[in-house]
């Protein structure tokens, strides 16, 4: 009996330290693309979870816990991917999970979060992540969507009515290929041509050619460099005056650099955060995306780029939806995430619903151009 | 469809067809010395470019001296490459050699990536961008340059293989390198030469053409796979046939492209090839010669 009495204050004992041991930390894990292909995603999504999570944990943490946050790299790999998230799952016992950086990745560890109650906040685009809605998954960056809706809006105000779109044939190109189809129709635009490269092409004069035969009011390239640039130097070449609009995913340096002058007065919808100084005072990502870049400038030596901003957002989202129940509990934090109103990240202005887990619209770009090597916000 | 269109697309042709011809030039090289098919070939014209952008942009040398430098340096790993891959397991048969050139592909394709990193570069045009308006179609100065010193090549090696005595030993050397080294020709020195020849020609290559297509680790993987495309359909062994394979294949992309359906180009260019190889199977300009396929 005396044992048995001593066996259950221990044991009582022993659970009171593990609650209190458990209690030490939010825990959060994450999963991105540290290297592989993907590389250029994943590690400035590293960069700024570790930064952010200094930078909280000095500030005392979130709600009083200490943020720790564990992160597995992919290695831009399906088959890692879905191990890092089963283990993150299972036996770290994470509350939340951030990532992946790739959509295909997020996609195959999609399904396993509504089975294990947690929710995910993944940093890739595609649209398939938050529709139809999976109650238990978020995501974080503009969607294609909402890119073709800005430059079609610019098109109509400009009096196109005649498009050619030229998409690369990998999975970024043909779901951007796929949304054009779509939405020119349907904003009573007529496509004219519809043409396709290859994403290790090196020349498209062929398809702009055939593009300038159609007669276009004006061109949409759709692309990851190096192909777009290529697009642009060809259409330089070739004559072609023909007003070119790209997609957001060449919203960098490094296409200005490639494509050199032939880059000069293309239009492009980006986020804000490529152009920081040329945001309006008033604008409220204005503060957020200035402290952004002047931090990761400081820690890292490079200007950040959008993608590091996806997990800036995605652990903002979270920290924000624990402020707002005051519970660590994955589950409190899922239904909190979808009652966030107008809070503003990198990317835009985030308002979730239970019908959009994505909480960003048309407003989330700029239209720029590129005036003498640099970035001008037109609009 | 009009004629400055069509014109637009066999100039486009004839300067995508340049870089898959100069790529099937080195094939040709070694191919003919040693009787193996170098993997790494399009690796080669990766350095020539990458090298280029990295002595120019590193250390700030003039375009010209970077890119002779570039060239030089890639002709030292095609030696090098011959001397620590090839020469230890020479006796090998030809297809563990032509394994071993995939695995140096792969080796050289890392480090170029560890080195410069996974960015793509470009390299200023040798004489400015603007293009020539040549009957309706737009040609860029650098199109000239590269068709120029690809034809420039060609004759040079012509000529070596025909006329001169290093030129003649080497292809002995691929006939039968025991007759060869009986008659006294260094075996090993013919082959050390073909790597450094065709490296030579593959950095040429890739130097002149990074202004075109720009340039990255990796684009010696499509090269090197459309290069081997273009020696098959000329004729292996015929480096006159692998420069106009280069061209025909380069050709017909950009008229599949253009006149058909830019989804379907590299496909509809295969499937020519694939045709072409029933009718001929020894390529365009091949001999009929048993013995080589």
């Amino acid at each position: 009996m005396k044992m048995a009495r001593a066996a259950a204050i221990v044991l009582a004992l022993f659970t009171f330290l593990g609650c209190s041991k458990e209690s030490d930390s939010f825990k959060i894990g994450a999963v991105l693309s540290v290297t592989g292909p993907a590389s250029f995603l994943g590690e400035p999504e590293k960069n700024t979870l570790l930064m952010l999570q200094d930078e909280l944990n000095a500030k005392g943490g979130v709600e009083g816990r200490k943020v720790q946050i564990v992160i597995y790299d992919d290695e831009s790999d399906v088959n890692k991917c879905v191990m890092a998230a089963k283990k993150l799952i299972e036996n770290d016992k994470v509350a939340v999970v951030i990532g992946p950086s790739i959509s295909g990745n997020t996609l195959a560890i999609a399904k396993f979060f509504a089975p294990a109650k947690i929710p995910l906040v993944s940093c890739s685009a595609a649209e398939k992540i938050v529709k139809p809605v999976d109650p238990w998954v978020f995501n974080t960056p503009q969607l294609d969507r909402h890119a073709v809706g800005k430059i079609l809006m610019d098109a109509k105000k400009k009096g196109y009515a005649k498009l050619a779109i030229l998409t690369v044939s990998d999975g970024f190109g043909q779901a951007g290929r796929a949304v054009l189809q779509e939405l020119i129709p349907a904003q009573g635009l007529a496509l004219v041509a519809d043409e396709v490269f290859g994403p290790k092409d090196t020349d498209m004069s062929a398809q702009l050619t055939k593009i300038k035969g159609a007669a276009p009011d004006a061109i949409i390239c759709w692309g990851t460099n190096p192909g777009p640039a290529v697009v642009a130097r060809n259409r330089a070449q070739l004559g072609i005056t023909t007003p070119l609009y790209m997609s957001h995913g060449v919203a960098s340096k490094k296409f200005i650099e490639l494509a050199g002058v032939s880059a000069e007065g293309l239009i492009l919808p980006a986020g804000r955060l490529v152009a920081v100084s040329q945001v309006p005072d008033g604008n409220p990502q204005k503060a957020l995306l200035t402290k952004y870049v002047a931090d990761y400038t400081k820690k890292f030596g490079t200007a950040p780029s959008t993608f590091g901003g996806h997990a800036y957002d995605a652990l903002m989202l979270v920290t924000e939806a624990v402020k707002m129940g005051k519970s660590f509990k994955p589950q409190d934090i899922r239904d909190n995430l979808e009652k966030i109103k107008a809070m503003p990240g990198t990317a835009g202005v985030y308002t979730m619903t239970p019908e959009n887990h994505n909480g960003l619209d048309e407003s989330a770009f700029v239209m720029v151009t590129i005036e003498k090597g640099e970035w001008k916000v037109v609009d | 469809m009009d004629q400055a269109s069509l014109l637009q697309y066999l100039i486009t042709g004839l300067t995508v067809g340049a870089t898959y011809g100069l790529t099937a030039l080195g094939f040709t090289i070694i191919f003919n010395t040693t009787g193996i098919i170098n993997f790494a070939q399009g690796e080669f014209v990766m350095l020539g470019g990458m090298m280029s952008v990295f002595f120019m942009r590193a250390l700030g040398l003039p375009e010209p001296l970077a890119i002779v430098l570039a060239v030089a340096g890639t002709t030292l790993i095609g030696a090098l490459v011959e001397r620590l891959a090839i020469r230890p397991v020479r006796d090998c048969p030809a297809i563990n050699l032509v394994i071993i050139t995939i695995g140096v592909s792969i080796l050289i394709r890392g480090a170029a990536m560890l080195l410069w990193g996974k960015d793509t570069f470009a390299l200023p045009a040798f004489s400015g961008a603007a293009p020539v308006a040549f009957f309706g179609a737009a040609l860029m100065p650098q199109t000239l340059w590269v068709l120029a010193i690809s034809l420039l090549i060609l004759a040079g090696l012509k000529m070596f293989f025909s006329r001169s005595i290093h030129g003649k030993a080497m292809l002995a050397c691929s006939f039968d390198p025991k007759a060869a080294a009986l008659v006294g020709i260094g075996v090993d020195r013919m082959v050390l030469l073909s790597f450094m020849i065709s490296a030579l020609v593959g950095a040429v290559g890739g130097a002149i053409l990074a202004p075109i297509t720009l340039t990255s680790f990796d684009v010696g993987v499509m090269l090197g796979l459309k290069g081997f495309a273009a020696c098959i359909l000329g004729g292996l062994g015929n480096p006159f046939g692998a420069a106009a394979g280069g061209l025909i294949l380069g050709v017909l992309e950009s008229l599949g492209a253009g006149l058909i359906s830019s989804a379907y180009k590299d496909a509809l260019a295969f499937v020519i090839l694939l045709a072409l190889l029933f009718v001929r199977p020894s390529g365009l300009f091949g001999q009929k010669d048993g013995k080589r396929v």
